[in-house]
């Protein structure tokens, strides 16, 4: 006994739809478009991956690890420098590389889209509405959903991978930014403006630097995000660990699918505690952004002592 | 003395449609009434008041009554819905956004309740934080930070985060912002209202101070009546939205337009408001060279204890009606010899506060004038009287 349900009255075409759509509308006019904008990427991408292909091993170990020692502490500096290590002994190094170039590039990209729309975010309300559902809709949607509209319009290999990672990386940032830029004081922002400053200058002189750290908490979002699309990008066409993680798959060939899985993971724990340090040694006392950036660099036992000292006297703002 | 700032039939809706709140008002609907039927929020409702320039003037109210909304139309943060504000001639709710930018820059600046020092500059930062805005060099910002701290007592403090200052200090640091860039309007709304009683008395104090030789003009928010009527050449009461009151310290403590700001002015130490000339008498007086027989039968005529005994145009001593017949009896002819040079003396600026203890010697208190003369004479008992409120 068949129940009566609506679809043996009316059937929607939904996908027929969504087909006419992206096939017959969306590819056909704006491919070009779409060819063009994926232009920025391909430069930094490929700088990028030049650049750290061509580093030696040593040296850029060398950087990253004074890097991680400085910024975050004397145990993640060793812990970096076992890392890198163990990826080169394993023979992963290239990838690795790949797969830096590959998540700094997509960061990059959400930090020069997500800041600027998470400032909008906080300062028109009816922005702040209409983003919020796509923000939703881009971090709930399985990112296998966009991979095929993204290989029609840019086609496969690195370049459609980061367009795939920047649309699921991107909310943490705007997010963020706009939580951080709402989280200032409102007298603060109301002193700067009695003061004869502009919207441009109170945001530059108030907004930003107070609203530093809780931006830096997105951009560690954004970044775990960016490493977590590694494996899946390689799907399209993207290299890096991602693709030998994917070849192992394929070939059902365990060792080589476990030894990239843990590429990328020594890979996320090294950047993750690099930048929530950096992120949590922002003080709120810094005065222009060429010197919050350089205190990413003071030894790390300086920062320990600021946030201390920030939590004894929280009070009194 | 000109006037600085000009008010005139200001009023501010909250709300998306002002306009028929407006109408609304005009026709004489209370504030309930139009919030209820349009959901508009009045703020201000048809304020007017002129600010003479190096005036203080105190807006006092207790929270909702719309003087923070009031303080922050003069500065443009807030605009009017109608009405005018006029800063030297130029109307702060009409004219362009860079005549306003340019206003806030050099000529009007504000301190903040709650003091809304930046957390993430030092202390002459904040300082020079309006200076900054308007592209002056950095050395010379330095140093005019410097120049403001000096003037606050807190140039030893210039690179410290505001957060190691105490409350008090750091409000020394807003004021100094505020004067950082040698503003002629001064907007305080409620400075002093987050801070400790005896710290809040200094600050008082010390704004007095400072304002002898600055000359600001100055619009003062406060919800403490005390803290206007010391601080204030003119105070404005404000309820609703709306001024109830406009006057000196004197008049509204001894004049209070309504019940709702004789309210108000019941806790007020009275002794500190009112002062010696506005109970004296007109003095009645002898020449030194008079007869002192003569003196007795005026202060018979007049039902007095005592004389003044002036010296051409100078107080020279009192004559008691007790001394006068004494002297009679003894037969001394000329007051001169028997007046007492002993006698109660005040300014006629002085508080009621301050004849206290002239009272208790049961004579009539002198007032002299900067050139010693006598231009009135306060009774004993009126002092008292005044003080109950009864004259």
């Amino acid at each position: 006994m068949d129940w009566l349900s609506p679809s043996d009255f009316l059937a929607i075409p939904f996908n027929d739809w969504v087909n006419a759509f992206v096939k017959g509308w969306l590819v056909p006019n704006f491919r070009p478009f779409f060819r063009a904008i994926q232009w920025p990427v391909v430069q930094v991408l490929d700088g990028l991956d030049y650049v750290l292909n061509a580093v030696p091993m040593l040296l850029f170990t060398a950087i990253l690890t004074t890097v991680a020692w400085r910024a975050a502490g004397r145990g993640v500096g060793i812990f970096t420098l076992a890392s890198l290590f163990f990826i080169d002994l394993i023979g992963l190094w290239s990838e690795t590389m790949t797969t830096l170039a590959m998540v700094v590039t997509a960061v990059l990209f959400c930090v020069i889209i997500g800041v600027p729309l998470g400032v909008a975010a906080a300062r028109s309300d009816l922005f702040e509405k209409i983003q919020r559902p796509i923000l939703d809709v881009m971090q709930t949607i399985p990112s296998f959903v966009y991979l095929v509209p993204i290989v029609m319009l840019f086609g496969v290999g690195m370049v459609p991978g980061i367009i795939a990672t920047i649309i699921f990386a991107l909310p943490p940032i705007v997010r963020l930014t706009n939580l951080g830029i709402r989280s200032v004081r409102a007298d603060l922002t109301e002193a700067a403006t009695s003061f004869g400053a502009t919207s441009w200058q109170a945001l530059v002189e108030v907004q930003f630097p107070l609203a530093i750290r809780t931006i830096m908490a997105g951009l560690n979002q954004t970044l775990m995000l960016a490493l977590s699309m590694a494996v899946i990008v390689a799907l399209i066409g993207g290299g890096g660990l991602g693709l030998t993680v994917f070849t192992g798959l394929g070939r059902l060939d365990v060792g080589n699918a476990t030894a990239g899985g843990v590429g990328i993971v020594l890979l996320a724990i090294i950047l993750d505690r690099i930048s929530q340090a950096v992120g949590e040694r922002k003080a709120v006392h810094t005065t222009s952004l060429a010197a919050t950036l350089k205190s990413f660099f003071a030894p790390a036992t300086r920062s320990e002592a600021g946030a201390n000292h920030e939590r004894a006297a929280p009070k009194g703002l | 003395m000109t006037s600085k700032i000009i008010c005139s039939s200001v009023s501010k809706i909250f709300g998306t449609e002002p306009e028929q709140a407006l109408a609304l008002l005009r026709q004489g609907l209370d504030k309930d009434k139009i919030h209820s039927e349009t959901g508009q929020v009045v703020g201000v409702e048809n304020v007017n008041f002129e600010v003479s320039d190096g005036e203080i003037f105190v807006v006092m109210g207790l929270s909702g009554s719309g003087k923070s909304t009031l303080v922050r139309m003069i500065n443009g943060l807030i605009k009017p819905s109608s009405g005018r504000i006029l800063i030297d001639d130029i109307d702060i709710a009409s004219c362009s956004e860079e005549e306003l930018l340019s206003l806030r820059r050099n000529k009007v600046s504000m301190v903040f309740q709650h003091f809304a020092l930046f957390p993430h500059k030092t202390v002459a930062e904040n300082v020079a934080f309006g200076l900054k805005i308007k592209g002056v060099q950095a050395a010379e910002r330095r140093e005019r930070a410097h120049a403001v701290l000096e003037q606050v007592g807190l140039a030893n403090r210039a690179d410290s985060y505001p957060e190691e200052l105490s409350g008090g200090m750091q409000q020394r640091v807003g004021l100094a912002r505020g004067l950082a860039a040698d503003p002629e309007i001064l907007l305080m709304d409620e400075p002093f209202g987050a801070l400790d009683p005896l710290i809040r008395r200094d600050m008082q104090a010390e704004l007095l101070e400072l304002q002898r030789s600055l000359k600001k003009t100055i619009v003062f928010i406060t919800h403490d009546l005390n803290e206007a009527l010391i601080l204030g050449n003119r105070i404005a009461i404000m309820r609703n939205g709306r001024f109830v009151q406009v006057g000196s310290a004197e008049e509204i403590v001894g004049s209070p337009a309504n019940d709702y700001v004789a309210a108000f002015t019941a806790d007020i130490d009275r002794s500190r408001v009112f002062r010696a000339k506005s109970i004296a008498v007109e003095p009645q007086a002898i020449e030194a060279g008079a007869q002192v027989d003569d003196a007795a039968r005026r202060m018979e005529d007049l039902e007095l204890d005592a004389l003044y005994v002036t010296d051409g145009d100078k107080v020279a001593g009192i004559l008691t009606y007790r001394s006068a017949i004494e002297a009679c009896r003894c037969g001394t002819k000329i007051v001169r010899e028997v007046a007492s040079h002993r006698f109660p003396a005040a300014s006629p600026d002085a508080y009621l506060n301050d004849l206290y203890p002239m009272a208790r010697m049961g004579l009539p208190i002198a007032l002299r004038d900067a050139h010693g003369r006598l231009t009135g004479v306060v009774p004993p008992q009126a002092v008292f009287d005044k003080l109950a409120g009864a004259a």
